[in-house]
């Protein structure tokens, strides 16, 4: 039996399950159909797109998208990075600091969003409200004063220890040598960082970056349980727009074209990640 | 060493001193960072312990006698949602093993032209986003009657975890010396007890911690647990969102389930934090 052969069940499931699926996606985007019509479907060309680029509630939901992302990538990685400096120096009970960092990342986006929702942004009864009036300041409603805020918290507090164990193994991958040489040259600590740490850092930042930037692009479960895309639009973001329209309103058409941008956008950012990631393989022996 | 005058020695003593204080200084820093980090946890996992009353009382209790009664009440409402994930990762994960394994096998061992080009395309389909196949999946499962079972999410959790499953392998795989393998075609081993005499021992490791992956990547998941079941076969994240509107009432009792739903995740991401590290950044960070 020639071995390709056992490539190919695992091929032909990925191809039918993600490339005909995302074909038919942008099929629907041409087309405008609501699930409660059924039989009415006119071909609109790009009418949908344009729907999309043109309303301004739509717009308002594409830049929620990119605020939410931003926002997010650049907190976990300043925190991040400022934590995988901590960690990467002897202490007392390292291991297992650096193991329990990473437990925010691993609960599911559900539970983050009902315990911070209800116990600790609860204007009435939550910890945070409690911790404002020992300060001497009034309770905030979070979810419904600074919602986008709220929701940047509580996916920052999930994504920063991935940020953190990234750029920790990039630093440990930092030969001692250089940081040795650098000081008998008499760098301060200052131009230690700037000259040696940053530059070897760059590659792992990069890779956070981006890898950040396509996960984020879909978070969905935390806006779900926590706001639902409230209160208005103002934390409505493409995966929870599309969850709406498709879901809520039956409106196939809009939904397809949305879910379509999302591929495109994702598809630019991740052609860099396989480039880098393509880089590493080629030297083995693949 | 070299010889110290003894006035330069108290100089450098009071230095030491410094570097001393500095240190434990940032130790502390570092406590105190993961302290943060840990808290919505640990408040949640109190809570469980708690009375109803004393769950949501202001100002907030931090030390009670616990009671077990909200895990023994959650097990009873829990349970189905319990038996929907196990059964649901399960079947995905081994699904995606029996499809991905022959197929990193084979890449790995009989690299050909478009070996890696196809895997990075496989690489690929794990950067899609979700809300890019929804609606055509959701007309066809709709047509399938696969809507609210089983079957119709362990398919779609094996394709989220497919990519990953030929990626990791392949790269485990590709780590095992070329002698060993070449020593036992000589023998004139069959691709069969190649595989499962030569190969799968040595891989076993990399290829447990895959497994853990994938069923923190499943249980985890929420976009189309949500979306693609109602209650029959709805898995434990749809069960947690359900307290999304708790103002106070189920508290002690939404934070043992809680509790119960990442216990496991958790304890397999402490357990395989490297390959978690390297599963997420598909091997771009050494």
């Amino acid at each position: 039996m020639p071995a390709v052969l056992l490539l190919v069940p695992a091929l032909v499931y990925l191809i039918v399950a993600t490339q005909v699926p995302f074909l038919m996606t942008v099929y629907y985007s041409f087309f405008k159909w609501n699930l409660t019509i059924p039989d009415d479907r006119p071909f609109v060309g790009f009418g949908n797109y344009l729907t999309l680029f043109t309303d301004s509630q739509n717009l308002h939901v594409m830049l929620n998208t990119v605020v939410l992302m931003l926002s997010v990538v650049v907190l976990s990685v300043v925190i991040g990075a400022l934590i995988a400096l901590l960690l990467n120096r002897p202490f007392f009970g390292r291991p297992v600091v650096r193991t329990l960092f990473i437990s925010s990342f691993l609960v599911m986006p559900v539970v983050t969003a009902v315990v911070w929702k209800n116990m600790l942004m609860n204007p009435v009864f939550g910890f945070f409200a409690w911790v404002s009036q020992q300060l001497g300041l009034p309770a905030v409603d979070f979810l419904s004063q600074y919602p986008m805020q709220s929701i940047v918290a509580m996916v920052t507090w999930e994504w920063t220890p991935f940020a953190a164990l990234i750029l920790l193994t990039g630093l440990q991958s930092l030969p001692e040598d250089q940081l040795e040489a650098a000081r008998l040259d008499g760098c301060t600590p200052l131009q230690e960082f700037w000259y040696i740490v940053l530059p070897h850092w760059m590659r792992s930042l990069e890779v956070v970056i981006l890898l950040e930037t396509i996960f984020l692009m879909q978070v969905y479960g935390e806006i779900y349980t926590s706001t639902s895309g409230g209160p208005g639009i103002s934390t409505t973001t493409i995966p929870y727009f599309i969850y709406q329209k498709a879901f809520a309103e039956y409106n196939i058409g809009l939904a397809s074209a949305a879910g379509v941008l999302a591929v495109l956008f994702t598809n630019m950012v991740s052609s860099v990640v396989l480039r880098i990631i393509g880089r590493n393989i080629s030297g083995g022996k693949a | 060493m070299t010889t110290t005058l003894p006035s330069n020695r108290a100089k450098a003593a009071r230095k030491d001193l410094l570097v001393h204080i500095k240190g434990s200084l940032l130790t502390v820093l570092t406590y105190l960072l993961l302290f943060l980090f840990l808290f919505p946890l640990v408040w949640m996992v109190l809570a469980g312990f708690k009375t109803e009353a004393q769950a949501f009382a202001t100002p907030p209790i931090f030390f009670f006698t616990p009671t077990f009664e909200n895990f023994a009440r959650a097990l009873e409402t829990y349970g189905p949602f319990l038996k929907n994930s196990v059964l649901i990762v399960g079947g995905s994960t081994l699904l995606a093993f029996l499809l991905g394994v022959p197929a990193g096998f084979t890449m790995a061992l009989y690299p050909g032209k478009r070996t890696k080009s196809t895997l990075l395309w496989m690489l690929s389909t794990k950067m899609m986003p979700p809300v890019g196949v929804i609606v055509p999946l959701f007309l066809i499962f709709r047509d399938a009657r696969l809507l609210d079972t089983h079957l119709g999410l362990i398919l779609m959790f094996t394709t989220i975890n497919l990519p990953l499953v030929v990626w990791m392998v392949h790269s485990y795989i590709s780590e095992i010396p070329f002698g060993i393998i070449e020593a036992a075609k000589v023998d004139g081993a069959s691709l069969w007890q190649e595989f499962f005499q030569v190969v799968l021992p040595l891989a076993l490791p990399g290829i447990a911690s895959t497994a853990l992956l994938c069923v923190i990547f499943a249980w985890n998941e929420v976009f189309f647990a949500v979306n693609l079941t109602s209650s029959d076969a709805s898995p434990l994240s749809v069960y947690i969102s359900s307290f999304k509107t708790s103002e106070g009432l189920f508290w002690a009792q939404m934070s043992a389930a809680a509790t119960l739903t990442i216990a496991p995740v958790m304890l397999f991401g402490w357990f395989a934090q490297r390959q978690l590290i390297r599963g997420l950044t598909f091997g771009a960070v050494k």
